[in-house]
């Protein structure tokens, strides 16, 4: 498999697109820190721009990529390779030059601004963890999806979808039920919803380390006993984990199966 | 060398192959014959594994296929449409597959023989067709392999390197290689192969010499042979 993840990663880091991605979290990096001149908003700013955006880039480099290397794949199915090698090798080539180029675009600016003398350290770290998982997450829910529609346009449309669905329109629909049975004690149900969308929990896993829970009232306070504690920081790890393995378990089975 | 027996494979509504029975002993050269859409290349992605059939059991090398992917190791598979990927350059592509396989290959040889050394840093999607199929053959003939699948190999050549490809080809046979070939091209065919092993309508119609498909249509020629398999078939 490292071969193939050799292989991969190679053709990638000879793209131009991995280089446009490095330099945009690297302007970004700059200019946050320029602006706000203090590493600790400058990454409450990025969090919000990471818990969005690295998921579409990973779901549309996922996406593209299979759909682009489908010669390269064709060869490589005709050489003595275990399947699931095949794609796995080329699932982490992409997501590893994904969260490459996310750790030194973002990376060299906050070094260079002094972040390892400054107590922003611990959640600046946080942030690329997450966002290292959030790529990991949506590229291989995008190589899902591109296996298993052979419609290049199909495909892309799902992935798009998928992407707007958990970023934008589940949050919609989990504050319309809220308000729908505000009635009801709603706190072990929003802990529920949240886990169930890796960008919620990314966000949330973020901001109650960041301090600013306060903001957040009663419901604040129940997120906070939860995500606040090293347990809480535990269990959302393994349920962003258990959202990483479970979408590449199911790449590998479903690829023994496909006809090419 | 390969047994199948009984493969079915079906895409969506479409019965691609139903039922084919076929032994293919070890050495000489096969071809494979039929119209288009007769599952040719179904039954050699088969071969390969990378099409999995419905039903059915397939033996390379007296091991069942099933799963297994170590026996592609004793198989060369040069594909139909030399489709490579578009951003690496010829001399990167020789050398990741040398990379992959592992084993002892002359590609010197046969690029000298084939004329490519001023394409060696070129990216293969720059490159013309006829030119893309000597890379493919290139990568295909290099080692050195019991068994080799060819799947329509003259596309696009020119005369000069059909002639060498016909040689190639010889070669291997006198090694006492197995070789299956697919081609629409039947005076090719009618030089290089030993045996025709005819699809149609997703089963073997005919498998047999040149000489007694010959006997069989009552025609002179090969084309004509194959052609009047056809009008039979339709007539019936």
């Amino acid at each position: 498999m490292l071969k193939i993840l050799k292989y991969s990663f190679y053709d990638l880091m000879r793209s131009r697109w991995s280089y446009v991605y490095f330099l945009f979290y690297l302007a970004l990096g700059f200019v946050l820190l320029f602006l706000n001149n203090d590493l600790s908003k400058a990454v409450i700013t990025l969090m919000n721009v990471i818990i969005v955006l690295v998921p579409l880039i990973g779901t549309i480099f996922g996406v593209m990529y299979f759909y682009n290397s489908k010669e390269f794949t064709e060869l490589l199915l005709a050489q003595p390779l275990r399947r699931s090698t095949i794609f796995l090798g080329q699932y982490f080539g992409v997501a590893g030059s994904l969260t490459l180029s996310l750790f030194l675009g973002l990376g060299v600016p906050f070094v260079l601004y002094g972040l390892f003398k400054s107590d922003a350290i611990f959640n600046f770290t946080l942030l690329l963890v997450t966002g290292a998982f959030l790529t990991f997450i949506f590229t291989a829910l995008a190589f899902n999806i591109a296996l298993s529609n052979e419609n290049r346009i199909k495909g892309f449309g799902y992935a798009v979808l998928l992407w707007l669905f958990l970023a934008v329109i589940y949050d919609g629909l989990f504050l319309l039920s809220l308000i729908v049975f505000e009635e009801y004690p709603l706190d072990k149900f929003s802990l529920a919803a949240t886990m169930c969308n890796p960008i919620d929990l990314s966000r949330t896993l973020i901001l109650l380390k960041l301090d600013i829970s306060a903001l957040l009232g009663y419901t604040g306070a129940v997120f906070k006993k939860f995500f606040g504690t090293d347990f809480g920081l535990l269990i959302s790890l393994v349920v962003l984990l258990f959202w990483t393995i479970l979408p590449i378990w199911r790449l590998a089975i479903k690829s023994k199966r496909k006809d090419f | 060398m390969i047994q199948i027996d009984n493969l079915h494979k079906r895409f969506g509504k479409n019965q691609v192959l139903s039922g084919v029975e076929l032994t293919i002993k070890s050495g000489g050269i096969y071809a494979i014959l039929g119209p288009n859409g007769s599952g040719k290349t179904t039954l050699i992605k088969s071969i390969l594994g990378m099409v999995i059939p419905n039903t059915g059991t397939i033996n390379v090398l007296d091991t069942n296929i099933k799963n297994g992917w170590r026996y592609r190791k004793e198989i060369d598979y040069l594909p139909q449409i030399a489709n490579f990927p578009s951003n690496i350059r010829v001399g990167e592509l020789i050398r990741m597959i040398k990379d992959l396989r592992q084993k002892p290959s002359e590609e010197n040889k046969l690029i000298t023989l084939f004329g490519l050394e001023p394409f060696l840093d070129k990216k293969l999607g720059t490159l013309s067709g006829g030119t893309k199929q000597k890379v493919n053959i290139v990568l295909t003939f290099m080692f050195n392999s019991p068994l080799m699948i060819l799947d329509e190999p003259t596309t696009g050549l020119d005369p000069g390197s059909l002639i060498r490809l016909k040689k190639l080809i010889q070669e291997e046979k006198e090694k006492g290689k197995t070789l299956l070939i697919t081609s629409h091209i039947m005076q090719f065919v009618e030089e290089v192969a030993d045996e025709i092993v005819y699809l149609l309508e997703g089963k073997v119609y005919f498998k047999g010499s040149i000489e007694e498909l010959k006997q069989k249509t009552d025609q002179v020629d090969v084309e004509h042979a194959i052609a009047a398999i056809a009008m039979q078939t339709t007539d019936a």
